[in-house]
């Protein structure tokens, strides 16, 4: 997951924060959390494109999959099983 | 009558506030790195300054160093404007977003393909809600400036308004940020007296 957690600040741009700041758990969008908007979170869905080819159909998942970190790597890793 | 009260310069890597020189940089800095190290020295613990593009962090430390000891708390949020302008509109970022669209177009970027966003980061960061505008014009407007900001402080309900020219494009930009208001003090708005600051650099 720390790789993950690099290619999200990398994507977004998160310059004050490190990947050993950010909790596997955080919530993303919360304010308690890292505190991202509507337009990381369309960044995050271009991540999974360039760096996983993970393209998300149904919009209603977001919420479920970009919730935190680990619900991120979960779903790369069973969209990614599926594939292969 | 309406008065300036306060005004930032900021070109070739130096910051003026009211005519005297509040820091510079080196020259060969490229501009984000002068913006990155103008934020550190002006501001900080604004995450999301990272995120924008170079034209409203221009902006938006304009407004940062301009407001600064300055009590906000002495206005309601609709009693501010903004009134800018530059030359180049958004196209610095727009050239950026264009690039990205041959593979993956970035969301990130595509939000700053307007010019008048940085005026929309200036009133987030200070709570402002009153009218803005911003004019594209091939230089710096003073008699457009002056009197368009005089007839909006006489005529609405704003109280003080931030005006002044925000210009990026490549690795040239430069900014003059005025305060004006109907406040007695500081020089009388003219455009005289905003071209005078404006060529102070």
């Amino acid at each position: 997951m720390t790789d993950l957690k690099a290619q999200i600040i990398e994507q977004l741009n998160l310059q004050e924060v490190t990947p050993e700041s950010i909790g596997d758990d955080q919530p993303l969008f919360s304010k308690e959390g890292l505190g991202l908007d509507s337009i990381d979170a369309l960044e995050l869905i271009v991540l999974l494109k360039q760096h996983y080819n993970i393209s998300i159909t149904n919009p209603e998942e977001g919420p479920k999959i970009f919730q935190s970190v680990r619900t991120m790597a979960e779903y790369i890793t069973a969209n990614q099983t599926v594939k292969a | 009558m309406a008065y300036i009260t306060g005004s930032v310069v900021i070109a070739e890597h130096q910051v003026l506030k009211n005519g005297e020189l509040l820091w510079e940089q080196d020259r060969n800095a490229d501009l984000n790195a002068f913006l990155r190290a103008a934020y550190d020295q002006f501001s900080g613990h604004y995450p999301k300054f990272h995120k924008m593009d170079a034209l409203s962090k221009l902006g938006w430390l304009a407004a940062e160093v301009l407001l600064k000891d300055i009590d906000n708390s002495a206005f309601q949020p609709e009693e501010t404007g903004l009134l800018l302008s530059n030359r180049s509109s958004s196209l610095d970022t727009d050239v950026k977003y264009f690039e990205t669209v041959k593979e993956f177009a970035s969301p990130a970027l595509f939000v700053y393909t307007l010019p008048n966003i940085v005026m929309g980061e200036i009133s987030i960061r200070h709570g402002f809600k009153g009218e803005n505008t911003f004019f594209v014009s091939e230089r710096f407007d003073a008699e457009l400036m002056s009197a368009y900001a005089t007839q909006l402080l006489a005529t609405t309900p704003l109280k003080r308004c931030l005006c002044g020219w925000v210009e990026v494009m490549d690795q040239q930009y430069e900014t003059a940020m005025f305060l004006v208001s109907n406040e007695p003090t500081g020089q009388p708005l003219t455009a005289g007296n905003l071209n005078a600051i404006y060529q102070i650099k």
